[in-house]
């Protein structure tokens, strides 16, 4: 099979990609839309056609917001191919995908990735242990397939943990503890930025709610705390956590954490697209310009792929980003361009004046991004521990790349994702230099493990 | 300013193998060693200690790799109770491929040659179909045979590199992380600058790679090298089932397999390209068609450094005696003879051994 | 533990973990059904042998592989499950030292 060629190909079909897509098939546009899950809406709209019918009133009004975009972008006629792993983007805007078993390539005249954000490792000692799982999975099981868990320990911080949490509630499912990591000092961080956060009072309210709802509902709710580590042999037995100096126990057999969430780095940064350090929401971000365009020509992204806003500014980044390259393709004038952005840019901008007071609030203390004890795993793949990395720190590794040589560290089937923001911050904390001086690792394809079977029968790549 | 007895300007496979030699001899040594995303062929090194097919039209270059190889065993050793890292050595002899009759009786051929020149020291043995698979029962129908030389053997580089840097300093050596910018040679002192300092020393060994290009002629040397691409996949851990190392594939001790064996002239482009990616999953489903399922996990190209008749270059200055150029692509099979014999001399003061004049870079003057 | 809040789960198909019969909801994927099923431990990790199951539920984490019908390392959060399928936990132990 040759190369198909899109106008437009999007990586992802969250609020970013559907909204892009919905948009540039209305200017003609010819789209070919990749994403991983079974039905549209990404992570955070995930199963929303499902979850539609039904009294599934747990989860909430703004899950409903997504169900608008989901339903725009059903009734344009992209090329939108679900369950599907996209495991190559190429600088020359080649994409590989594979589909049931079997590998197809096409080639973009423009690229948007829009693939969304996954969670911040949370590396403490015993996150590997069974019974243990990020925020995230807890709401995936919940919304994908109606499956909760009783008395579980929620640990963390960010609007994802209280969102679940607040769903539990709602639901009915009890919850053992909440334990809020979120450091004192960022209430006050995050008052400076009141006055902006204001002119979005709505987002933030809401979680407001959520957490008074969570206080009120009876759940044992702990804070102000230090380090948290989590016993037991094989499975969860208790969750361990420092208040004024002194570790308490919490018997239980579940927990799920959670740190916020960062952009999925490695679709854009095997492309070769640049990346900044973002020291507002400790994790780095792709470089682009106001209208999503990456430091690589005719590779666009879009949404928290790029940097974390949420949901909302996501569809606005994905319509902005749409309309450039609509542009770029001379399927709109550039006044045209203007003018149809100016209500996404509006909407964003009111989106946008919320986040520094979220990210300040919500940015995770040094020491649950940097594992304090050495025996913490940092690599889950190929097994790690800080132990071993401070080792070869001492050997004279310098960086990302040697440390993979030296130990492996992220050369496993997740290809750095549980490890990567981990790995940087630990090096520029021993090595006692900047986070862009340390970087990242160098992302090679494939972005997602793909078989040799596969690779084996491609054509006329 | 720093005094050294000799600067070894290089910290990959073969200057680390130098450096921790000589200082396993005595020497004040300095290794000076490039930043984290520096052109690194220890990176794409595939871990075989391989013998059967090098030098075939060189006997000196294939008994240099033999000396090398049976010194494996005990060097391996050494490293590992100096460091405490488990190199993954094995040396059970390793399998080379034929996928069709032309191949099979061409192979033969070459190794009957190796084996007449080596004056009884390399055996071989050419298994067809029906025999490898009483060893390798895994191997498909395609396979016609296969050649095995029981000196070959693996080892994970990246381990090696990093026992050699670890042994390297525990014997008291420095390893300095800037980049050379030049380099002279006066008085009997040799000079080498980088931005911010200047070091002296009595010897300097130049094993920077393709830098060696730029830095010999300031010694009066010549390494005339080039860089040729290799492309390696990796896959996700299997179940052990080869426990041999091969031509093309290797089970590392994680698990894991190694596949490639791709050559291509492509320039510094440390790049990957599809269609080679494609032709090392084919042939290494074509020989284990049971690995049609695994799944790569990454990819990714390296250079070689290689010269235009692809044997090493070993080298000393008759102008600026105490400068020494090596330049090899067999980093790995070729680490004791770097540690061991070279270095050795190199802390005797003496010249390099007439074994290896051959290998001067003055071959390729004519 | 894992439980539905369903009350209806719909159709109902068999699977297999270790030879025992479950019978899970069809659209569920291979983790959820497990899960659910009060199955945690889902692999051995190749080098220090340690269990390991489901973390992040979105192919993300590679923690979930599992062996499906014969074959090793599938993403059991991505895979749906099938009437009849045949789920082992996954040990591939590997002579392999971390060091």
């Amino acid at each position: 099979m040759n190369s198909t060629e899109y106008d437009i190909i999007i990586i992802g079909a969250g609020p970013a990609g559907m909204s892009a897509a919905a948009l540039a098939d209305h200017h003609k546009a010819s789209v070919l839309i990749l994403d991983e899950n079974c039905a549209p809406g990404g992570q955070i709209y995930r199963a929303i056609e499902k979850n539609q019918k039904g009294d599934n009133e747990w989860l909430g009004q703004s899950h409903q917001e997504g169900l608008p975009l989901v339903e725009a972008f059903r009734r344009s006629r992209v090329n939108y191919q679900h369950s599907t792993k996209v495991w190559h983007l190429s600088s020359a805007k080649v994409v590989h995908y594979s589909v049931n078993g079997k590998s197809h390539s096409a080639q973009g005249k423009q690229i948007l990735v829009a693939t969304g954000a996954q969670e911040r490792p949370f590396p403490l000692l015993g996150w590997t242990l069974n019974g243990v799982m990020s925020a995230g999975a807890a709401q995936i099981l919940l919304k994908e397939s109606g499956v909760v868990c009783e008395d579980a320990v929620f640990v963390g911080t960010g609007p994802l943990l209280y969102l679940i949490a607040h769903q539990y509630i709602s639901a009915g499912i009890p919850i053992k503890a909440i334990i809020d990591t979120t450091p004192r000092g960022n209430y006050l961080r995050a008052l400076r930025y009141s006055f902006g956060a204001l002119k979005n009072a709505k987002s933030i309210l809401q979680g407001w709610c959520w957490k008074r709802e969570i206080i009120k509902s009876g759940t044992l709710y702990i804070s102000n705390i230090g380090d948290v580590r989590i016993n037991g042999s094989d499975s969860v037995a208790s969750v361990e956590y420092c208040q004024k100096g002194k570790w308490k126990n919490l018997n239980c057999k579940h927990v799920f954490l959670h740190q916020g969430v960062a952009p999925e780095l490695n679709t854009s940064l095997s492309a070769g697209c640049d990346k900044s350090w973002n020291e507002r929401q400790a994790c780095w971000t792709i470089d682009v310009d106001q209208y999503g365009q990456s430091s690589v020509e005719g590779i666009s992204v879009a949404g928290d792929a790029s940097s974390i806003a949420g949901g909302v500014a996501a569809a606005q980044r994905g319509s902005i980003a749409a309309l450039n390259m609509l542009y770029t393709l001379n399927l709109i004038s550039s006044s045209d361009r203007e003018a149809l952005s100016k209500p996404f840019k509006k909407k964003l901008s009111k989106e946008m004046n919320a986040r520094p007071f979220i990210d300040a609030l919500f940015k995770p203390h040094l020491r649950y991004r940097v594992p304090q004890d050495s025996r913490t795993i940092v690599c889950r793949c190929e097994e790690v521990t800080l132990a071993q990395i401070k080792e070869s720190i001492n050997v004279g590794c310098k960086g990302p790349s040697q440390l993979k040589s030296f130990t492996r560290c992220g050369m496993g089937p997740c290809q750095g994702r549980l490890c990567g923001l981990s790995v940087t911050e630990i090096l520029t904390k021993e090595l006692g230099v900047r986070e862009e001086q340390v970087g990242y690792y160098n992302i090679r394809p494939p972005i997602k493990p793909v078989t040799l079977a596969e690779l084996a029968s491609l054509d006329g790549s | 300013m720093n005094n050294f007895d000799t600067i070894v300007i290089g910290g990959g496979l073969i200057g680390a193998s130098v450096a921790y030699g000589l200082s396993r001899s005595g020497q004040r040594v300095a290794m000076f060693d490039e930043g984290d995303n520096a052109i690194r062929a220890a990176r794409g090194n595939f871990g075989l200690i391989w013998v059967q097919g090098k030098g075939v039209n060189s006997p000196a270059y294939a008994a240099w790799t033999r000396k090398s190889a049976q010194q494996w065993p005990d060097f391996s050793k050494e490293l590992t109770e100096l460091t405490g890292i488990d190199l993954a050595f094995e040396q059970n002899g390793g399998f080379d491929f034929c996928l069709n009759n032309d191949e099979y009786t061409s192979r033969q051929a070459l190794m009957e040659k190796m084996a007449a020149d080596s004056s009884g020291e390399f055996s071989f043995e050419m298994l067809n179909n029906h025999e490898l698979k009483k060893i390798l029962p895994e191997v498909g129908p395609s396979v016609t045979g296969a050649s095995f030389s029981k000196l070959d053997g693996h080892i994970n580089p990246l381990l090696l590199l990093k026992a050699l840097h670890k042994a390297f300093k525990q014997l008291g050596g420095m390893v300095l992380s800037e980049a050379v910018v030049d380099l002279n040679y006066a008085d009997k002192t040799f000079k080498v600058n980088t931005n911010s300092q200047t070091h002296e020393s009595g010897k300097v060994v130049l094993a920077a790679g393709f830098s060696n290009k730029t830095l010999a002629p300031k010694v009066g040397l010549s390494v005339p090298v080039y860089p040729q691409r290799g492309e390696i996949l990796v896959t996700e851990k299997i179940k052990p089932f080869l426990r041999h190392p091969t031509g093309l594939v290797r089970q590392t001790h994680e698990g894991g397999l190694m596949l490639g064996d791709s050559h291509e002239d492509v320039g510094f482009d440390e790049g990957t390209n599809m269609n080679e990616i494609q032709q090392i999953a084919k042939r290494a489903i074509a020989i284990f068609p049971c690995l049609e399922n695994v799944k790569m996990i990454r990819a990714w190209g390296s250079l070689r450094v290689l010269t235009k008749d692809g044997l090493p270059i070993y080298d000393h200055s008759n102008s600026c005696p105490g400068a020494y150029a090596f330049s090899s692509h067999s980093g790995v099979t070729l680490s004791t003879v770097h540690a061991l014999d070279i270095a050795s001399c190199i802390a005797r003061d003496d010249l390099l051994p007439s074994s290896l004049t051959c290998f001067s870079a003055k071959r390729f003057d004519v | 533990m894992f439980r539905s809040i369903n009350n209806n789960q719909g159709e109902l198909i068999t699977i297999y973990f270790e030879g025992r019969a479950l019978n899970v909801p069809k659209d569920h994927n291979v983790a959820t059904a497990l899960l659910e099923a009060g199955i945690s431990s889902f692999r051995q990790t190749a080098l220090n042998n340690e269990s390991r199951g489901p973390y992040c539920m979105m192919g993300v984490c590679f923690d979930c592989l599992i062996n499906i019908n014969g074959l090793d390392n599938q993403q059991s959060c991505t895979i749906q499950v099938s009437d009849g399928m045949k789920i082992r936990r996954q040990v591939i132990n590997t002579s392999g030292k971390n060091e």
